[in-house]
């Protein structure tokens, strides 16, 4: 196998799902709600971008449509856990578990098919070529010729970057994340900040349902997100809930898919690379639950390291502190 | 400070509450008070704990919403539904318990919610600029870039009030702002609050320390069972007055006990060391001491020389790396806490609720905790007698003064000074040779303090004995037959009870040289000149 220009592409196309779901789970974890419905979320909206497409007969409109109906979706977690209270993630996981009926039945119901829905007439997106930059060696090959998903994940890194670091919006999102109380304190609506958070994150998800099921291939079958949104889960915890480090993370990751894809075509059997991303995450959820441990109390604030650090003064005390 | 306080009748007051009711199931917490603050003073509300104090600040603060009664801020009625309106009315609020993000820069905490923006985003350099001209005009000592996480309490506390002074808040409320202060930040915060009077700001200051009363309020209101029981302007009062006004009888404020019969030991510690990881320098050095039966051993210093940690070492919930522990003539040196208490020590530790109390679990069980496992309290097959549990709770409630509804109520819920009554005669139930107990009355009411150091004396009488760790020196004067002092995780002294005064121990507090004693207690201070005297206002 040779680390060459295509590697890096698919590595690149592979990682776009990843990329646009760990974003939207990184803003919801900044602002204190543990979102694991990435998946579910992911996979509504492939749906609706196959369904968007073929009726709408546009890309475009399958894209929108993904965008709507991941919206609607993760609107059900946020009155679940916001307005209601509920535990975010029971409710999540119901929601993981509704996403896989829902698209099942429906397939069956819209399209009287089942197991898989593809069809020559169904329009994926089209690859755009960077003026410019195709022509360059290397460089040509492994970035441009992309959908035009892959490249507005790419600016939504960015967005989402200034955004929390410098936008009042992010930062005070953050501190709804950090601190509730104290944002109501003064006068900033924890709610609202979470709503805007889920919602946001549905719209992401979308877009990796789009870029998954009408860019990386132009189908839609059964539990196609293949457990993405976990691996996105993954990402955001790797990347401590910040869009450069969720970035990073999300790159390893397709990077592992994109190889074992290569592998597979050079004999490797088909279960062994199937496996790679997942055992990849084992590994790396491994390796940094260790360095954490190691560095001690700097973890950063949010719900997946601890909100609540637990102080060295009580490392060996367990019930018996009260006894 | 000034002499315009003393408002006359006809005269608009910067704050003025009236005929303020307010109910909780069981409790009037507000009986018809009525509070009135002139402008730029200083105003003391008083109380013991369940006075009813945080109940009216809330209800000034649009926190809650009281069931009769008014607010008048310069003349003008104001009802308040959020604290978000309070702020634009010029109110501002310190709460017990801080509101600030620790990951956020001190800037950043300070301008969350009303952030100057350039071109859409934060604008970094104004918020900053604008923090840094806030702190030099009030002397606040406050580095504006620094993680919040990284400050202690007492510089936290500080960025708080930044908060209000950039909300313009012209009347400060702070509900008892020293509770969580070492001695010398307090005295730095009382100073602070001088300041901001002599600006313009009128302060309320929530407390039931006499002595901060008496060292910077202007005037006093004091309440009792949600009622006002007394209105005096602080020169023309005395501790006693607003003791007596607070608790209803005559308190003696320095009691001093009789001396104790000291016997066999009960706590051995021989070389004692605790690290704090690779290179630092250790936590606790080399510390040998004794504690007899019948005797109460303070240990006296600076807080963060070491005593938490020695108390902790001691009571099993830290490793020691070297050295020998001894309780009741048994090594327990690696022995898990279940083996140290049956060796025979019992802990009150200093925070009570986390580590002394399950906040969530109700009053009965918090007490059943160590009785548990055992008859008359556990039955056949180690299956809990809810009877046997009520009983025992009552029992404790009864011989302790713990005030509570009942015994099913959650722990979380009692007032700080009842939590520690109730934690305190959870221990002393035990009847364990050793009693090491940490910081028993930070936070509590004077009514309280009296009946938890009457307690211990009780205790050593019985022939027990008692390590007590405290930050108030005046404490450890009044209980201890003999005084340790430590400094930077060393014993630097030891006194008996005759040659323990104020000025011997603050001597050692300080690590034996005077001019050092502002730095070690107060490291984020360059110009403090008030923290050198360990016993000024935080002295009841
Ligand atoms: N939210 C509440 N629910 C029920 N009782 C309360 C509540 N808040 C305060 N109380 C009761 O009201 C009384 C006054 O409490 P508080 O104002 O906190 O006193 P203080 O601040 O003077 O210590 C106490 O008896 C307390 O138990
Ligand atoms: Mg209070």
């Amino acid at each position: 196998m040779s680390f060459d220009a295509e590697l890096i592409f698919s590595a690149l196309r592979a990682l776009t799902p990843i990329l646009f779901a760990a974003l939207g789970g990184a803003l919801c974890e900044r602002a204190g709600v543990f979102n694991v419905s990435l998946e579910g979320t992911m996979l509504i909206g492939c749906f609706a971008a196959v369904t968007g497409s073929w009726f709408g007969g546009s890309v475009w409109v399958g894209v929108i449509s993904a965008v709507l109906a991941a919206m609607v979706f993760s609107l059900l977690l946020a009155i679940g856990a916001v307005t209601l209270g509920a535990d975010a993630v029971v409710l999540c996981i119901a929601l993981n578990l509704l996403a896989v009926g829902l698209t099942g039945f429906l397939l069956r119901t819209i399209f009287g098919k089942q197991g898989t829905f593809g069809d020559p007439d169904l329009k994926g997106l089209q690859p755009v070529d960077i003026p410019g930059l195709e022509s360059v060696p290397f460089l040509g090959r492994a970035l441009s010729g992309h959908s035009p998903l892959v490249y507005l994940s790419w600016v939504a890194v960015v967005v989402i970057a200034v955004l929390l670091s410098r936008h009042p919006w992010g930062v005070r999102l953050r501190g709804v994340g950090e601190a509730p109380e104290a944002a109501q304190s003064l006068g900033v609506s924890v709610a609202r900040y979470r709503y805007a958070a889920i919602l946001t994150s549905g719209a992401l998800c979308g877009l990796a349902g789009a870029q998954l099921a009408l860019g990386n291939v132009t189908l839609f079958s059964e539990n196609m997100t293949a457990g993405r949104g976990w691996i996105a889960v993954v990402a955001v915890m790797l990347g401590r809930a910040l869009p450069i480090g969720v970035l990073l993370a999300g790159i390893l990751f397709g990077l592992v898919e994109a190889v074992g894809f290569r592998l597979q075509g050079e004999g490797m059997p088909q279960q062994a690379a199937d496996a790679a991303p997942y055992v990849m995450t084992l590994v790396a959820l491994f390796l940094a639950t260790r360095s954490r441990a190691r560095r001690g109390a700097a973890a950063p604030p949010g719900r997946l390291t601890g909100r609540i650090p637990r102080p060295r003064r009580f490392a060996r005390t367990t019930s018996e502190s009260q006894s | 400070m000034n002499d315009q306080h003393a408002a006359a009748p006809g005269d608009i007051a910067e704050v003025e509450m009236r005929g303020i009711v307010r109910r909780f199931p069981g409790v009037l917490a507000n009986d018809r008070v009525d509070l009135r603050v002139a402008s730029g003073e200083i105003h003391a509300v008083m109380g013991e704990n369940g006075a009813g104090k945080s109940t009216l600040m809330s209800i000034l603060y649009g926190l809650q919403r009281p069931d009769a009664g008014r607010i008048l801020l310069r003349g003008t009625e104001h009802s308040f539904g959020s604290p978000v309106q309070a702020i634009a009315a010029g109110l501002g609020m310190v709460h017990q318990g801080f509101k600030l993000f620790p990951s956020l820069t001190v800037t950043e905490n300070v301008v969350y919610g009303s952030e100057p923006t350039r071109r859409g985003l934060v604008d970094r350099a104004t918020a900053r600029a604008r923090v840094a001209e806030l702190v030099d005009t009030h002397g606040l000592h406050v580095p504006p870039d620094a993680r919040v996480a990284d400050l202690p309490i007492g510089v936290q506390q500080r960025v708080e009030i930044l908060k209000l002074l950039y909300r313009d808040a012209r009347v400060l409320i702070l509900d008892e702002p020293t509770a969580v202060l070492t001695p010398a930040e307090a005295d730095r915060l009382l100073a602070v609050i001088r300041g901001l009077a002599r600006s313009g700001r009128t302060i309320l200051l929530v407390t039931h320390k006499l002595g901060e009363v008496m060292a910077v309020s202007d005037r006093v209101t004091v309440l009792r069972d949600g009622r006002v029981t007394a209105r005096l302007a602080t020169a023309e009062t005395t501790p006693a007055e607003i003791a007596l006004a607070m608790t209803g009888r005559r308190i003696d404020l320095d009691r001093t006990h009789p001396a104790g019969t000291p016997a066999a030991d009960v706590l051995e510690v021989r070389g004692l060391t605790v690290s704090a990881g690779r290179g630092a320098k250790p936590l606790v050095e080399n510390v040998s001491l004794t504690v007899r039966a019948g005797e109460i051993v303070g240990v006296a210093g600076v807080a963060g020389n070491g005593q938490s940690e020695l108390v902790e070492a001691l009571a099993g919930l830290r490793p020691i790396d070297a050295g020998r522990v001894l309780v009741a003539g048994r090594d327990v040196g690696d022995a898990s806490v279940q083996q140290r208490r049956r060796a025979g020590l019992a802990y009150v530790p200093e925070d009570r609720a986390t580590v002394g109390a399950a906040r969530d679990a109700s009053l009965a069980d918090n007490l059943a905790m160590g009785f548990h496992r055992t008859p008359p309290l556990a039955g056949r097959g180690g299956f809990l007698r809810r009877a046997a549990i009520r009983e025992h709770a009552a029992r404790v409630i009864e011989r302790f003064g713990v005030k509570a509804a009942s015994s099913a109520v959650t722990i979380g819920t009692l007032s700080g000074g009842n939590q520690q009554k109730a934690i305190l005669g959870r221990e002393i139930t035990h009847d364990a040779p050793l009693l090491l107990v940490e910081q028993p009355t930070r936070g509590v009411d004077i009514g309280s303090i009296e009946n938890i150091h009457a307690r211990l004396v009780e205790y050593r009488d019985a022939g027990h004995g008692v390590l007590l760790v405290s930050a108030e020196l005046s404490e450890i004067l009044a209980l201890s037959d003999r005084v340790l002092v430590m400094y930077e995780g060393r014993i630097v002294a030891e006194l008996p009870r005759a040659e323990a005064d104020v000025h011997a121990i603050g001597l050692a507090m300080a690590g034996g040289d005077p001019t050092r004693s502002a730095a070690a207690a107060d490291p984020d201070a360059g110009d403090d000149a008030s923290s050198t005297a360990p016993t000024t206002a935080h002295q009841v």
